[in-house]
């Protein structure tokens, strides 16, 4: 029996002991509801994101690109619906049982289902595998009705490039592809932008504008539960898509010189003399760019590669030549300016010219007899331009021409392989070669021969500006919100006194104007070396310089042969050359022609400007009538 | 000793029905409720197995606690003895014939459901040492064959738990056992001994543990460790709770449950569900709801007469109190994983069972507070 006095002596025990854990029960609550609070209060923003993170999903779809349009807004780089076909592989029951069935309905090769698999390894299984990425429209039927068996197969519409004027943009464009590792690493863009199928520009304007024209991801939100498995979309968050880029190209001129060059080696220039408006620049021969977009088979590829007249090389802007005569009116125009002759003064040619003991050749036997400036340009005698360069030297020849853009990149960054060329002078050599300067290489330099390299482009951009009178102007191939109207242009040029110095390149604007009416001449005259692709409708009359490039050194033998075109070897033959501008009166356009191993200048690369000429002017009203200028900023 | 005579007299049933604590009734009652609309939500939303199941608990387990309620008090102080061998007879059977599942042996096939007598244990310890200490004359509580009487009490069925193993139900039965040791009047001293005792033996017990329990605690201190191993459980039970906010995401709306993030949500981490859901509002209401149904224990053990039901409630509250405590810094990422069920709320029959047997003996020390017990 316990006492009374125990029982409550106990009791106290018990109440004393039960209020001290009390105290620590409130403390140990309270402990946890400010857990609880830090949490779910404070915290409550990083939690939330991690939830969000955990349950929703992002798929992100390749974004659009921006459309290139020509400079009358004709599509010239689109986008085409194509048909794809997705594997997802988490949604796979069976992926041995599924490759094996795709394999005998689509024919699938044993290298391709081998790169399914490979890619399956690397990505992650909700991300989708591209099984193929230009179904045609009965294999896309095909798949279509198999689908209840193709568990995991998603038959999806999807965007691609497309190029509707197949080869004639190819060199301006470049085209686009499935990057590799280390392009989508240096692009940043490009990097977070990226999802598997998505294509880039490898070449060309595709490839310098790729920020432009890439467009944003459309993204699809999923919710997923744990495992990774789709539950119901949240949102389509629609892409934008990527820039349109206008360019001042006209598709109907970039045909034509596409036909006219008809698959020979070579490449045509027009330029607006104004603006610098790149009306065409074509490369030949070209290339289909819609080969390249799933891929471009083995075939193809080896076909487009092992071809000897390089279609691959864009030879506006990387090909580089000697301008043979081409060069006359900048030596004319140099020896105007430094003084050294005037119209008047006149040189006998023989045939040839003795310097040291070395003969230099005119390309007309017998010689011209005494000639002028003009009939010299306009017959193209090359003893009065040994004689002319002789008197000026390099170094002055040198300056003159570039200051009329040889020797420089026409288009700066635009094209990463465009190549600058050369114009040399002593001190180059010297530098380069570690020779001194020889006389005789200044008569050939006078003659456009030599160590003078020089692109299609620079040449139609030298003629533009002595067309032009004699300013510099800044060629272009984008069509910006830098809004020059040819208009306003022309009106200062005439004013000419408005001009800096660095825009003017003359000193005497009578100068440009005697070697313009040479030009005219050479064209327009009886005797003119391009007297035969004339027009004499004002309208359309131009004026011009034809070029003949020797590829090697003529020997005495050869000379005495005298050879008809057909009879020498291909890679032997000389570059035929023609640069021009026109209309004589009011001019607007220059070009340069240039045939690969065409022959002579006057009877392969003239006859071309004359077709394009009739063209380019034809078109001109419709240009004018097109607003100049874009809002874009690049 | 006649003078009680009166006290003692058998109440009438109706007598009974009223002396009922309504307050603590109608907070079990809410709280059964609550769990039942949780656990329809762990079921995403519709009545499936563990929303079924755990109302046919409650359905049971509920007129049980009532069912005890009406035995006198008497009863329970003179059976707590042979409950705690009862209970001590069924572990043993447990290791030799229990279920094995996941690796331990727990359970026992009692047909309606698997009974888990690690669960009832945590009941019986309370039992048998507020009768013990009801018995022990104050004089002799800090005696040696006392103490010794009472570590041996605790420590046969915590190492039988441990052997099954089962490490978190061992240390809450432990932690009941103390706390009765605590009231009952043993020295503050020899709280303390053992205390540094049990720290300087740590490095022991841990080199004892099993890998995966090793692991949960090197989980507990760096979560980040292995976040879609060890630390998972962890790390999204944080982020459904942080991610609930002030006032939750909705019921039904507990993305990172319906989406299967929670690891075992309708047992151990029931509140992280609850929390998403109903938020920082709803989780302290919870613990309103507990605090009330513990200061209600609280207040009965204090108006009774005698020590026994005196010690019992202060007790099983203050085990409640431990089972909520250790639960929820469990899924707040304060302690270590333990498997440990939240009161009524979890799912498991054997947890509720044990909690509403020890409802039932609480409320029935409320209707015989006046009763003395010799």
């Amino acid at each position: 029996m316990i006492s009374g006095n125990s029982g409550i002596r106990k009791t106290d025990v018990i109440n004393r002991r039960m209020f001290i854990i009390g105290a620590a029960k409130v403390i140990i609550f309270t402990g946890i509801i400010a857990r609880l609070f830090s949490l779910q209060v404070n915290e409550n923003k990083k939690y939330l994101t991690l939830s969000d993170k955990n349950r929703i999903r992002e798929w992100k779809l390749p974004p659009i690109r921006g459309d290139i349009v020509d400079y009358f807004g004709n599509v010239i780089a689109g986008n085409l619906k194509v048909y794809q076909l997705h594997i997802i592989p988490e949604q796979v029951e069976n992926f041995n049982y599924l490759l094996t069935r795709l394999k005998t309905l689509l024919n699938l090769s044993d290298k391709k289902i081998e790169k399914i698999v490979k890619s399956k390894n690397k990505l992650k299984p909700w991300e989708s595998i591209i099984v193929s990425e230009n179904l045609s429209w009965s294999d896309f039927l095909k798949i279509n009705n198999y689908l209840y068996d193709l568990v995991g197969v998603k038959p999806v519409m999807t965007i691609s490039r497309n190029y509707p004027f197949s080869e004639t943009y190819t060199h301006i464009l470049g085209y686009v592809s499935q990057p590799n590792e280390e392009e989508i690493l240096a692009n940043e863009t490009v990097q977070e932008r990226f999802v598997p199928g998505m294509k880039i520009g490898k070449l060309g304007l595709e490839k310098t504008l790729e920020n432009y024209l890439i467009g944003t991801n459309a993204i699809q939100r999923y919710e997923v539960n744990a495992y990774g498995k789709r539950i119901n979309q949240l949102e389509h968050q629609k892409g934008k898509q990527g820039l349109r880029v206008r360019l001042t190209v006209d598709t109907e001129v970039q045909k034509a010189c596409g036909k006219l060059l008809n698959d020979r080696a070579g490449s045509i220039s027009v330029m607006d003399i104004y603006t610098g408006d790149i009306i065409a620049m074509y490369s030949s021969p070209s290339y289909d760019p819609n080969k390249f977009l799933f891929g471009i088979s083995n075939d193809d590829w080896s076909l487009i590669r092992n071809n000897p007249l390089k279609p691959l090389v864009n030879k506006t802007l990387a090909g580089l030549y000697s301008p043979g005569s081409t060069i006359k009116p900048i030596v004319a125009l140099s020896a105007l300016e430094n003084k050294i002759v005037s119209p008047s003064f006149k040189v006998k040619c023989t045939g040839k010219m003795e310097l040291y003991g070395q003969t230099f050749h005119c390309w007309k036997e017998k010689g011209h007899g005494f000639v002028s400036l003009k009939n010299a340009m306009k017959q193209s005698c090359d003893t009065y331009f040994y004689e002319v360069a002789r008197l000026l030297g390099v170094d002055r020849l040198n300056v003159t021409a570039e200051k009329f853009g040889l020797g420089k990149k026409v288009l700066g960054d635009y094209f990463d392989f465009e190549k600058s060329g050369l114009f040399p002078n002593t001190k180059w050599k010297k530098n380069n070669l570690g020779k001194g300067w020889v006389l005789g290489e200044t008569l050939i330099t006078g003659i456009g021969q030599g160590y003078t390299q020089t692109t299609p482009l620079q040449l139609c951009l030298m003629t533009a500006q002595i067309a032009n009178g004699g300013y510099s102007i800044k060629p272009r191939i984008i069509v910006d919100n830098n809004a020059v109207s040819f208009e306003e242009a022309k009106n200062k040029f005439e004013e000419g006194s408005s001009f800096s110095e660095e825009k003017k390149l003359f000193e005497n604007p009578k100068n440009i104007k005697i070697v313009q009416e040479a030009m005219f001449s050479s064209t327009n005259e009886l005797y003119g070396t391009s007297y035969k692709s004339r027009i004499d409708d004002p309208k359309y009359q131009f004026a011009g310089k034809t070029g003949t490039a020797q590829v090697k050194r003529i020997s005495m033998r050869e000379r005495e042969l005298d050879l008809k075109i057909e009879q020498i070897p291909y890679k032997d033959r000389d570059h035929a050359l023609f640069v021009a501008y026109g209309p004589y009166i009011n001019p607007r356009y220059a070009l340069s022609v240039i045939v690969e191993h065409g022959g002579s200048g006057s009877k392969t690369a003239a006859p071309i400007a004359k077709e394009l000429f009739k063209l380019i002017i034809d078109r001109n009203d419709l240009r004018n009538k097109q607003k100049n200028f874009e809002e874009i900023e690049i | 000793m006649f003078q009680h005579d009166r006290l003692n007299n058998e109440l009438t049933f109706w007598q009974k029905v009223k002396e009922l604590d309504y307050i603590l009734l109608i907070s079990i009652f809410l709280l059964s409720i609550l769990s039942l609309f949780v656990m329809y939500s762990t079921d995403g939303g519709e009545i499936l197995f563990h929303t079924k199941s755990h109302f046919s608990k409650i359905v049971v387990f509920f007129p049980l606690m009532i069912l005890i309620a009406f035995f006198n008090i008497r009863w329970w102080h003179n059976l707590s003895y042979l409950f705690y061998i009862a209970v001590i007879l069924l572990l043993i059977y447990v290791s030799f014939f229990g279920i094995k599942s996941s690796g331990s042996r727990r359970w026992m096939d009692l047909y309606l459901f698997n009974l888990q007598p690690s669960e009832l244990m945590k009941i019986a310890i309370i039992l048998c040492l507020a009768k013990y200490y009801h018995r022990v004359k104050i004089e002799n509580v800090n005696s040696v064959t006392s103490i010794m009487t009472v570590i041996t009490i605790i420590l046969i069925p915590i190492i039988m738990v441990l052997s099954q193993p089962d490490l978190g139900t061992s240390i809450l039965i432990a932690l009941s056992g103390l706390i009765v040791l605590w009231l009952g009047g043993v020295k503050i001293k020899y709280f303390i001994y053992s205390f540094i005792v049990f720290l300087i033996s740590l490095p022991f017990v841990i080199s004892f543990l099993k890998p995966y329990q090793k692991l949960r605690i090197l989980t507990f201190l760096d979560p980040d460790r292995d976040p879609l191993g060890a630390g998972y459980q962890i790390i999204q039970s944080k982020i459904a709770i942080g991610s609930g906010g002030l006032e939750g995401k909705g019921f039904l709306k507990g993305t990172q449950s319906y989406l299967d993030f929670l690891p075992e949500k309708h047992t151990d981490f029931i509140f992280t569900l609850f929390s998403e859901e109903f938020g920082f509002i709803g989780s302290v209401g919870l613990l309103i709801l507990y605090s009330i149904i513990i200061i209600r224990i609280l207040r009965i053990g204090a108006i009774s007469r005698s020590n026994f039901s005196r010690l019992f409630c202060f007790g099983f509250a203050f085990a409640i109190f431990i089972y909520i405590v250790v639960n929820l810094s469990m899924v707040l990422g304060l302690l270590p994983i333990v498997g440990s069920p939240l009161p009524i709320m979890s799912y498991g029959g054997s947890s509720m069972l044990a909690t509403m047997i020890g409802f039932g003996i609480v409320l029935s020390a409320k209707i015989n507070h006046k009763q003395m017990i010799a």
